[in-house]
């Protein structure tokens, strides 16, 4: 038995909620990625709810989507992030705002 | 062949773009390339000249279209050539002449930085003649008259980083742009009044509608005049030529001979319908061609610098033809113009060669006696100055005397057009010998150490002169066998009710006068710079103030100076000072001022922190949710 769509929409609401306020709180980059991942989950969490409760595979397939360009955002990021460390020793988001002038 | 005329305009272009791209890479083959070109484009122009020959004697025009170039409403311009028996002997004297003068410039130019410049833009010179000559319309004709305009400023400021070579070249083009000017009012005034700039149409049009001597004939022939007389450096626009002196050798014997100054002589007589119809304007023709003559033969008579003197002889020369076509005698002109294109370009190219044995100098003053050092140097330069001077049985006696003797006996000569067409031949024996004898006779004044290197010019240098020297003593005699010169040319102007003045055989009384002055004036000359009998000095001393005058230019630049181009410095100070200074800069400034203010402010929305800008993601995605949420717009 099942349970019906809005629970998982309501679960998915929340995890993206989770995730947008751990980015915007959180300053070590790598809790920031996970809120990103977070999200990115949450969507495909949507996705496919609405994929199974229309019967469509439209979702599902979209899911697969998602989850490669996330690893690979991953693999960017992480690369950034471990280059700045090894420059800095100190990965604090807010130390890094060179890009301002 | 006539249908290969393209041919003749395509060569130099070959070869201009040919120097522009290959030019500095390899200098000396893209010399080679550019001589050949020309060399290449002669010979397209002897064939052409043929197949115009073998046509029927009243069937010589032909007007090929390469394809349509500007089509507008009622008016419609292509892009034609026409051929006719002028164009046809124009073309073959403009790439003869411009062939030996590219010979000539592989040997005198070598070494040169800007070897391959030079010949692109030489090229591009001839290129720009040939369309002026062979356009079958006005606005054609402006495209090649500008060209050769542009050219004449490229090479004259060729070596530009000499001040007053840069000068000069401005001075040129400036002084072209006024004739420039009035080619495009006259053009503009042909449309409006013949519906068509085609040669053809205007030409049939303005025989059968035009009113003799009527108020916008005149106007279209005297704004035609004006752009005649600045390229043909007439008075009162003579002032750039002498000054064109600064540009190579090479480049003033092309401007002199073939390919620039002739274009004014040359549009006169293309235009001779138009011109004809207005009898005022060729009155005035013929009054400044005879006083152009005259006024510049007195000036060549003292100046120092060898090829000024040359240049002023080029503006009286030119003041010949201009009496001549004046007087209606358009195929005297045109034979004059062709006899003294030969003489002129070996006169340059003969004070090139002393030029060029002398490292650069260029006064007279510091010459002498170069005959024994330079003998075929000397010998070519004296069968010119023998043919310029009006000398029996050379080139310029026979052109010089037609001219002389139809300014009298022309329904619109008078006697006293030739009585200065006349005293002016004996001038011109005097000023031209006196560069013979100051230059090749008596002792050197040559510096010591560059005495020791004066040398013969070499190969390059030398064939031109050889076959120059031919041209200028046997040219003449084109007028006589069979068909004559003169007779060839009659149908350009006949075919549209041109009646030009001819000959009626020899009159051997005027020949007689032409003679004895024009080899007095190298008797004068000699006795004077020959034999000293009467010193330089001494003459120059009694004579003062008048020496003063001639050196002066007649204080015309002097004139100009004070008149029209402090005028214009005026204009320019107030313009750039006022206008642009405070106005134009001032909206400038303030635009960019506002721009870079608003930038200040807006760059405070970067911060840098990772944070907000996530917050401003989010506060975006928040309004397109709810922006989709109300259902769109």
């Amino acid at each position: 038995m099942l349970a019906p769509l809005p629970h998982y929409l309501i679960l998915s609401a929340l995890l993206f909620t989770i995730g947008v306020f751990g980015f915007l709180y959180r300053k070590n980059p790598l809790i920031m990625f996970m809120s990103i991942e977070l999200m990115l989950n949450a969507a495909n969490l949507t996705f496919v709810s609405f994929a199974r409760y229309l019967g469509s595979l439209n979702g599902q397939v979209i899911v697969f989507f998602v989850m490669t360009i996330a690893a690979a955002e991953v693999v960017v990021g992480l690369g950034i992030i471990v280059s700045i460390f090894r420059a800095r020793a100190d990965i604090d988001v807010d130390d890094v705002h060179l890009l301002k002038d | 062949m006539v249908s290969n005329v393209w041919l003749v305009l395509l060569f130099p272009l070959v070869g201009f773009l040919w120097c522009v791209f290959f030019g500095r890479l390899w200098p000396r083959l893209s010399g080679w390339i550019a001589v050949l070109m020309v060399g290449l484009s002669f010979v397209s122009a002897v064939s052409v000249l043929v197949g115009v020959l073998a046509l029927p004697a009243n069937d010589r025009l032909r007007v090929g279209e390469l394809y349509p170039w500007i089509s507008s409403g009622a008016v419609s311009i292509p892009l034609n050539i026409f051929v006719d028996p002028l164009a046809s002997v124009m073309i073959v004297v403009v790439t003869g002449v411009a062939f030996l003068i590219h010979v000539y410039a592989t040997g005198y130019m070598s070494g040169d930085p800007g070897y391959g410049r030079f010949f692109a833009y030489m090229n591009l010179f001839v290129f720009s003649m040939l369309l002026l000559v062979l356009a079958g319309n006005f606005l054609l004709l402006m495209v090649g008259w500008a060209g050769v305009g542009l050219c004449s400023y490229l090479l004259i400021a060729f070596w530009f980083e000499k001040p007053e070579a840069a000068a000069a070249g401005v001075k040129a083009f400036v002084v072209n742009a006024i004739g420039d000017a009035g080619l495009i009012l006259a053009a503009s005034l042909i449309l409006i009044t013949f519906k068509s700039l085609d040669y053809v149409t205007v030409f049939r049009v303005a025989k059968t509608t035009v009113t003799l001597g009527s108020g916008e004939i005149t106007a279209i022939t005297l704004l035609l005049l004006v752009a005649a007389v600045a390229k043909s450096a007439q008075l009162p626009l003579y002032v750039w030529l002498p000054d064109a002196m600064a540009g190579p050798t090479p480049v003033s014997a092309l401007i002199h001979a073939a390919t620039m100054v002739t274009a004014g002589v040359y549009l006169i007589a293309r235009a001779s319908p138009l011109f004809t119809l207005a009898p005022f304007t060729m009155t005035v023709i013929a009054w400044i061609g005879a006083i152009t003559a005259l006024f510049a033969a007195t000036i060549g008579l003292v100046k120092p610098n060898i090829k000024r003197v040359l240049a002023y002889s080029t503006v009286s020369q030119l003041g010949y033809m201009f009496l001549a076509v004046g007087v209606s005698a358009f195929g005297a002109g045109i034979f004059h113009l062709m006899t003294h294109a030969f003489f002129k370009a070996l006169l340059f190219l003969g004070a090139g060669a002393v030029i060029h044995a002398l490292d650069g100098e260029e006064d007279m003053r510091n010459m002498g006696g170069l005959r024994t050092r330079m003998p075929l140097t000397y010998v070519t330069f004296l069968i010119a100055a023998l043919a310029i001077s009006g000398f029996p049985l050379l080139s310029g006696f026979y052109s010089k005397d037609e001219i002389i003797s139809l300014a009298f006996t022309s329904p619109r000569g008078s006697v006293i057009l030739g009585v200065i067409a006349l005293f002016t031949a004996g001038l011109t024996a005097v000023y031209i010998f006196r560069v013979v004898f100051v230059t090749f006779h008596g002792k050197s004044r040559v510096s010591h150490h560059l005495s020791e290197h004066l040398h013969e010019p070499g190969m390059a240098m030398a064939l031109p002169l050889v076959i120059l020297a031919v041209l200028a003593a046997i040219g003449g005699y084109v007028q006589f066998p069979g068909e004559g010169f003169v007779d060839f040319l009659q149908p350009s102007f006949s075919t549209f009710g041109v009646t030009p003045a001819v000959e009626q055989g020899l009159n051997v009384g005027l020949a007689a006068a032409s003679i004895v002055l024009s080899v007095g004036g190298i008797l004068i000359a000699y006795l004077i710079w020959g034999q000293s009998l009467v010193t330089a000095e001494n003459l120059g001393k009694m004579f003062a103030p008048i020496r003063t005058v001639l050196l002066n230019d007649y204080g015309i630049d002097a004139l100009y100076s004070m008149t029209i181009v402090a005028l214009a410095r005026g204009l320019g100070r107030l313009f750039a000072d006022i206008f642009d200074g405070l106005i134009l800069n001032g909206i400038i400034d303030s635009l960019a001022g506002l721009v870079s203010g608003l930038s200040v402010v807006i760059a405070k929305l970067e911060t840098g922190y990772v944070r907000s800008y996530a917050v401003a993601v989010l506060a975006g995605a928040i309004l397109i949710v709810a922006f989709m949420a109300r259902g769109g717009l």
